[in-house]
């Protein structure tokens, strides 16, 4: 039953919980996380393909073999970074790069289970394909774009999301960039591939929160009865529908090729990009709605205007209203209890979630006076519920 | 990307949509191509071998092959997004992975040297060796002979063997840059020393010379100093075997002789050289650039940007050449020859005076120099000389480092996974979910033609990377249906009528899509522009999709909405509409207060 609901909740866009309100848990959750795997960064480093670093070729005649038969008997010999080329009539085989005895142990894998003999397959040291200088211009580029996204999202939005959006970027790249490190994962250019897909995807996600965001705290002013964390976590709790959604159909396909990646071909291409994926996005969306939103509702909140706002509010709980509100508190408390897991620790403290109710209303208010053209059907709408209840 | 005045008529913009998609399609067909082309990892390619030529067979320095691997990286990703490989491979040997057969092209450009030059003019004559071998037209010689003088090693009958007056009606059109015609035909009359004005008649003969009228050869060179280099000059056959005059390409020599790069109508030149003036290394960028009629010019051309150094070089030659040209119009030393590997590409006279702000352009013959020529040229000089000679010790056509069976994982994979998004979609947006789905499919069918035409337009293949990266945006393309449709829906939760809400939902969805595709896009042209090899080609694919998102987002799902409001099964909110007003707002009428379900508007 209880999951029958909640299902009928998210269907009708009804979930919320107090996420901005308690940073220091996702905080903590992140910091963890980046501390796993700048050590894993560190300690175990990241396992770079043959792309990256070089490695052996190895050149040989085999006519009647099948890709697979070469593929598998290099891989038996001891190399495990195996690519299989048929150049004119040759076998052009690069691996890591091996040392002299696991080249000697490649070759005669490949004599004895090709039946090539052994001093007709011919080895040579293969340079980096993606040598340095490709690597030089991919950070030169990932720091130009760090630039101009800052500059383009202080524009269309303000300097502190466009920080909050780039430190979860950053977040998610490290994160992933761990996973890799301990997993001892290859890193072949597919997966810097991965890597920047996640970069727009993890943005994307922050700036539809972002904008969202902006739309709600916009009509906030010195009288308003919401704060800014209040009504940003009110837009998070309406555009997570969306975010969980979204990340869905994005992950969907993903899961499902990494899923024959892994199982069906081992290592390769597949995999390698798949996993960075699958794992940029999680933690993308983890990070725009948990690491970006109350990153930047701590910038704001720091703000005059928004202290301000704080402060009237306090002042106005203490008076008369009070007294009114505690009774809704009741009705409040139980509907919230299967969506919104928790009471907000908000200063208020005991009255955290009559205050949250009272204020959503009022968000709701607020809006419609924003809204201007709309107000008419607005309007309507209030009255119509007014007159439902 | 403008948005759409508020489409009044969605038909209309699904109808011009659909007519995009149909032009796109017979763009494909027409261009041949109806298939994506594949990168190497999936269809294989050409690898070529190149081997480093030391003078003295030793092994090159380290980074002498490092500086070359860099230059060819350079040269290969600049002729499309197609994402070449260039490794080093031994000590000498550089390897070249190129994707598709029979790169002939790419193979050629990657290898030259591209060691350019600009030198001074000495001498000019048709490149046939002037021995007695040359057929010896008996025609009364013209005035030039007499001026014979001093023919040095040049034995007699070379005064007519080399025919240059006799190629002059034709070389009065050469395309070698007007100034060479006048150059071709010029040499008939060379006085003796190359400061004296040479005698009128000379000077206006030489384009109504008569063909068949063999022009006296120029048996003297003034300002030549080396005799090897004239009689190597004399014996030089530009019209067979390797162009490339022995020695012709060292800047460090004084005077060399080199041949034309191309014949052109049937004629091809040979020179005496003087000193490198400029060297290509001080050229800053280069770029190739259409022909203009306006100014006369048939051919495509590159124009040329020297830096600081070589701009005052070339001002220094030009205004030698030109003080040549003022004293004696057709003195060849009026001409700078631009040699590219030792070859002679052009070389115009000057006469309009010395060109000092730091631009050049060469161009050549309209038939030869054309737009594949001009972009080869101005992408080898752009990233500059390769610090070693190589030659092609292979090239051989490979086969693709991937078994098929990770393409054909990695699409029904894919499938798989769009096929779930089309599932989830249908349960969970009901009817809206069939827009969802029939906007995916618009996109997969644009960005496949797209990809067609764009694989022939510059080169495009998709590597597997390519396809992945394509299928995921795909998935995350349906984003934008997503902001859309939950804003739909809190308009309708709002007690908004179905039609009103399309429109208001559109406008406040609209501005979240644009914002965020423009980081997607920014994210795209960046890494595009910025990076090289195969993060180039898949930045495109980014870029391209995510441009495909805001096209089918503006012009097929939004109207499409609109058009489906009007329905009845749509607009009276059908309970399998998926925009059924009564599921959306049941929280009033059941648990949920109405504090908790209005807060829920935003």
């Amino acid at each position: 039953m209880g999951t029958r609901a909640a299902i009928s909740r998210i269907y009708r866009g009804e979930i919320s919980a107090d996420i901005v309100g308690r940073p220091k848990i996702w905080y903590t959750i992140s910091g963890l996380l980046l501390a796993l795997s700048i050590a894993g960064l560190l300690v175990q480093g990241l396992n770079f393909g043959v792309e990256f670093k070089g490695g052996s070729v190895f050149t040989f005649k085999a006519p009647s073999a099948s890709i697979e038969q070469v593929r598998s008997a290099v891989g038996d010999g001891g190399a495990h970074q195996v690519i299989v080329q048929k150049a004119g009539g040759d076998w052009r085989v690069t691996t890591e790069s091996l040392s002299s005895d696991r080249v000697t142990e490649v070759k005669t894998s490949v004599s004895k289970e090709l039946t090539v003999p052994a001093d007709k397959v011919s080895t040579q040291v293969v340079g980096a394909s993606w040598g340095g200088e490709i690597q030089k211009k991919a950070w030169q580029a990932l720091l130009v774009f760090m630039i101009l996204i800052i500059a383009y999202l202080s524009v269309a939005f303000e300097w502190r999301m466009a920080v909050a959006a780039v430190v979860a970027l950053v977040h998610d790249l490290v994160i992933t960039a761990g996973i890799y490190a301990w997993s001892g994962f290859e890193v072949t250019p597919a997966t810097l591939l991965g890597f920047l897909t996640i970069l727009g995807y993890s943005l994307y996600d922050a700036v539809v929160v972002f904008d969202m965001i902006k739309e709600v705290t916009k009509p906030l002013g010195p009288t308003s009865r919401t704060t800014y964390s209040e009504a940003a976590n009110q837009a998070l709790s309406s555009t997570l529908v969306r975010s969980l959604n979204t990340s869905l159909v994005a992950i969907l396909p993903v899961g499902a090729i990494l899923f024959i990646g892994t199982t069906l071909f081992g290592a390769g291409t597949l995999k390698d990009l798949s996993l960075a994926l699958f794992v940029g996005m999680i933690v993308g969306t983890y990070s725009s709605i948990c690491v970006a939103t109350p990153l930047l509702v701590q910038f704001k909140e720091r703000e005059p205007k928004y202290k301000q706002i704080r402060e009237n509010i306090a002042r106005r709980e203490q008076s008369t209203k009070r007294a009114a509100k505690t009774k809704v508190k009741a009705g409040a408390g139980a509907s919230a209890a299967s969506a919104e897991d928790a009471p907000s620790d908000d200063d208020a403290g005991e009255r955290a979630d009559q205050d949250v109710s009272d204020v959503r209303s009022t968000v709701t208010v607020r809006k419609v006076v924003q809204s201007g053209s709309r107000q008419q059907p607005k309007r309507g709408s209030r009255q119509q519920r007014r007159g439902g209840k | 990307m403008a948005p759409p005045k508020n489409a009044p008529k969605p038909g209309r913009t699904l109808l011009a949509l659909f007519a995009i998609m149909v032009v796109m399609a017979g763009l494909a067909v027409w261009q041949g191509q109806t298939k994506p082309k594949l990168g190497l990892d999936l269809a294989g390619g050409t690898t070529v071998t190149l081997t480093a030529k030391t003078a003295n067979g030793k092994n090159p320095p380290a980074d002498q092959m490092n500086q070359a691997v860099k230059i060819m990286t350079k040269r290969v990703n600049g002729l499309g997004v197609s994402d070449a490989e260039v490794a080093k491979q031994g000590s000498n040997n550089i390897v070249v992975n190129v994707p598709g057969e029979g790169q002939g092209r790419v193979v050629n450009l990657i290898g030259t040297t591209a060691k350019l030059q600009f030198r001074q003019v000495f001498a000019v004559a048709d490149g046939k060796p002037s021995s007695g071998a040359a057929p010896v037209p008996s025609s009364s010689p013209t005035k030039g002979t007499g001026e014979k003088k001093d023919g040095g090693k040049s034995p007699s009958p070379s005064a007519s063997a080399s025919p240059s007056g006799g190629a002059s009606p034709s070389a009065s059109s050469t395309p070698r840059g007007r100034a060479v015609s006048g150059a071709l035909a010029a040499p008939t009359p060379k006085p003796s020393g190359s400061s004296a004005a040479s005698p009128a008649p000379s000077a206006s003969s030489p384009l109504g010379q008569p063909s068949g009228q063999p022009a006296a050869p120029a048996q003297d060179y003034p300002g030549v100093t080396d005799k090897a280099v004239i009689s190597q000059f004399e014996a030089l056959n530009c019209y067979s075997g390797d162009r490339r005059a022995p020695g012709s390409n060292d800047p460090n020599r004084k005077f060399v002789a080199a041949c034309d790069q191309d014949e052109e109508s049937g004629q091809a030149a040979k020179y005496i050289l003087g000193p490198v003036r400029v060297l290509g290394e001080n050229v800053s960028s280069a770029s190739a650039m259409p022909p203009n009629a306006q100014q006369g010019q048939a051919s495509w051309s590159v124009s040329l940007k020297f830096d600081g150094t070589g701009a005052r070089q070339f001002g220094e030659v030009t205004t030698a050449a030109s003080q040549a040209y003022q004293q004696n119009p057709s003195s060849p030393q009026a001409q700078v020859a631009i040699v590219l590997d030792g070859q002679v590409v052009s070389a115009p006279s000057i006469r309009e005076g010395a060109i000092t702000g730091g631009t050049a352009s060469i161009d050549g013959p309209p038939d030869s120099f054309n737009q594949q020529y001009a972009t080869d040229l101005a992408n080898v000089l752009k990233y500059g000389a390769l610090p070693l000679e190589f030659k092609q010790s292979s090239i051989d056509e490979v086969s693709s480092t991937l078994g098929s069976d990770q393409l054909t994982g990695g699409l029904i994979a894919g499938a798989i996974g769009l096929g779930l998004v089309v599932l989830y979609c249908l349960f969970y947006y009901r009817g809206l979910g069939l827009v969802a789905v029939s906007s995916l499919v618009v996109a997969s069918v644009i960005t496949y033609e797209a990809v067609v035409i764009l694989g022939e337009g510059m080169g495009f293949r998709l590597s597997l990377p390519h396809i992945i990266g394509l299928i995921v945006s795909i998935g995350i393309t349906a984003d934008s249906f997503i902001v859309y449709f939950e804003r739909l829906r809190d308009e309708l939760r709002a007690g908004r009528k179905l039609r009103s809400s399309v429109e208001n939902a559109w406008k406040r969805a609209r501005r979240t899509i644009l914002v965020a595709d423009a980081v997607t896009f920014l994210a795209a042209l960046v890494l595009y522009f910025l990076a090289v090899g195969g993060v180039a080609g898949f930045a495109f694919a980014m870029g391209l999709t995510t441009l495909i998102d805001v096209i089918v987002v503006f012009f097929f799902t939004k109207p499409l909405v609109a058009l489906l409001a009007r329905t009845n099964f749509f607009g009276r909110g059908h309970p399998m509409s998926g925009l059924d007003p009564r599921r959306l707002h049941k929280a009033q009428d059941t648990s949920a207060p109405a504090a908790r379900t209005t807060s829920q508007e935003a």
